[in-house]
């Protein structure tokens, strides 16, 4: 367990030189942000006073938003899934292979160290742009709500790493596995919730989302907090979300093994 | 949020050049310079091809990728408008034009510079940009148009297919002065994103992170595909008379749906294109100025 400590706190070393490079991308990832809520605010004054576009009000949309922001600020993948296929490539896991440590829980630690120092620099901007926004920021009902959003935001962050470190594996087989990795991600972006709230689409096709992991990638948490999801629809979400996660998690450890069996080390 | 980094593709080394004589009458050596550009870039050109014939279905798969996130796009705006009739005066197919028209704009800018101005940082750091400065050719010139990439001309073409969609469905039967309009707008378009981004890619001059930087420049294609009048105050000067980011698609798309109210958009789309060359033009002779070679 030390040895994992250890390279957490190697890795928040490391990715502390480029703080300067997640503060340009916090405040560049606002930009697309800002412009969307002026796009929804336009589409509400466009629809007259107290409207409302699905359950949501001017104020709950940008909520939305802010909690996305928040959210993905906590548990989006960086470049892991880029180094991860790289360190295949150029043949830099040999060296796992043969020290006392597992690649995947050493990538899970980088992953979090990544976290942990984006957060740290991201803080600042997020901060000053949901204070200037306060009014519309809601607080969460109650603690229990606030706990069950922590633990989905937390599952969240553990599937995100899992399916990122499950299509790295393709780089034991690809040349380039940074197409499959945006075809993924273009699905991630629309049904997982970037973009809108998945409950402003037709009920059937919401329906059908949730059958896909996509909505436990961002979505769910989100709604918890809202307090959209609550009560068994609320467990058994978080029960889906968690066989999610496990189910990542294999797909994960087979596809390495597998990996393995064809790696030859080149450049090693 | 996460970078959209894009197609990183390998550096490619030489292209061919001629030699000028030495004494020419004016014009016939004005003729004969264009002559020559002309064919350093059909070699460029044929370097280009040739990469990218050779990892076929990686040219494909990128193709796919660019038909995804523009689908994407589309897909959002047709939920938006499951709620709204309207956004400001800008109806559905009005915004579908736009976004087909900002797609196109962006899919040729990024056929002909996007690689090549990601690409100028790692010239720098490597020392590349040694061998390229020695050429008897323009320096920008060689390192704007180094590449090309040929899968986003697929993709343009996509893009004018739902904008011709999306016209049907406004039953706009454009003229053919809109329509030359239209393109000599976009021109101007690109050259404003050319211009910016290959500015801040002479950051790289200063220092070996600027790639991240320009990457941060693709989040701003977002806002150029969404209609102008949604945006109000500081937001719109900033992206207006700064980064003309509302200006680039949101105009040309206006002269070819008839919503242009006053010329003023127009000139102001001249006015800021030539400004930003000739910043972005500036700054790269400020930037030239301090490079001191990273190699031997």
């Amino acid at each position: 367990m030390k040895k994992y400590w250890h390279v957490l706190n190697v890795g928040i070393q490391n990715n502390l030189t480029y703080r300067f490079n997640f503060l340009a991308r916090a405040v560049f990832g606002l930009i697309p942000l800002i412009a969307m809520l002026y796009v929804w605010q336009k589409i509400y004054s466009g629809k007259g006073a107290g409207s409302t576009v699905g359950a949501y009000s001017l104020g709950g949309m940008i909520s939305y938003y802010l909690l996305t922001t928040v959210v993905d600020a906590l548990t989006a993948v960086n470049e892991d899934d880029w180094q991860i296929a790289a360190d295949i490539k150029d043949g830099n896991i040999s060296q796992f292979l043969l020290k006392p440590i597992d690649y995947l829980w050493y990538r899970l630690c980088l992953f979090l160290s990544g976290r942990v120092t984006y957060l740290a620099v991201a803080v600042i901007p997020l901060t000053l742009f949901i204070l200037y926004l306060r009014q519309y920021f809601m607080l969460p009902p109650n603690w229990t709500v606030f706990g069950a959003f922590l633990l989905s935001t937390a599952l969240t962050a553990l599937l995100q790493f899992f399916t990122s470190y499950a299509m790295a594996m393709l780089a034991f087989w690809v040349l380039e596995v940074s197409t499959f990795i945006f075809i993924l991600f273009a699905f991630e972006y629309l049904a997982s919730g970037h973009l809108f709230p998945l409950d402003i689409l037709p009920r059937g096709l919401e329906q059908a989302l949730y059958f896909t992991p996509f909505p436990y990638q961002l979505y769910f948490p989100v709604s918890i907090y809202m307090g959209k999801t609550t009560g068994a629809d609320m467990i058994r979400g978080l029960l889906i979300q968690g066989l999610w996660v496990i189910a990542a998690y294999a797909v994960a450890r087979f596809a390495w093994r597998r990996g393995i069996k064809k790696y030859s080390a080149v450049g090693g | 949020m996460r970078s959209e980094i894009r197609n990183p593709k390998a550096e490619d080394p030489d292209a061919t050049t001629h030699h000028t004589p030495r004494t020419l009458p004016r014009l016939s050596r004005l003729t004969h310079h264009a002559s020559r550009y002309l064919s350093v870039y059909a070699a460029l050109w044929k370097n280009s091809v040739a990469r990218e014939m050779s990892f076929k279905s990686n040219f494909l798969l990128w193709i796919l990728v660019e038909v995804l996130w523009f689908g994407l796009q589309l897909s959002f705006i047709s939920v938006l408008y499951l709620h709204t009739e309207h956004i400001g005066t800008w109806t559905k197919w009005q915004v579908v034009l736009l976004i087909g028209g900002s797609h196109f704009i962006q899919q040729v800018f990024q056929a002909f510079f996007l690689v090549n101005c990601t690409n100028l940082s790692e010239l720098i750091r490597t020392g590349k940009l040694d061998f390229l400065l020695l050429l008897p050719v323009n320096t920008r010139f060689l390192v704007s148009l180094r590449q090309v990439d040929l899968g986003a001309f697929v993709n343009a073409s996509f893009a004018v297919a739902v904008m011709a969609y999306a016209a049907r469905q406004l039953h706009l039967v454009p003229t053919l002065v809109q329509l030359l309009g239209f393109l000599a707008l976009c021109v101007l378009g690109i050259a404003i994103h050319y211009s910016l981004m290959f500015l801040l890619a002479s950051i790289s001059f200063w220092t070996v992170r600027a790639q991240g930087i320009v990457w941060g420049y693709y989040n701003l294609f977002n806002i150029a595909r969404m209609p102008d009048e949604a945006f109000r105050g500081l937001f719109k000067a900033v992206f207006t008379f700064a980064l003309p980011m509302l200006l680039v698609s949101n105009v040309p798309v206006r002269l070819l749906a008839d919503k242009l109210n006053s010329p003023a958009p127009l000139v102001l789309l001249v006015v800021m294109s030539v400004v930003c060359f000739s910043v972005s033009e500036w700054g790269w002779r400020a930037s030239m100025r301090r490079y001191t070679s990273a190699s031997s």
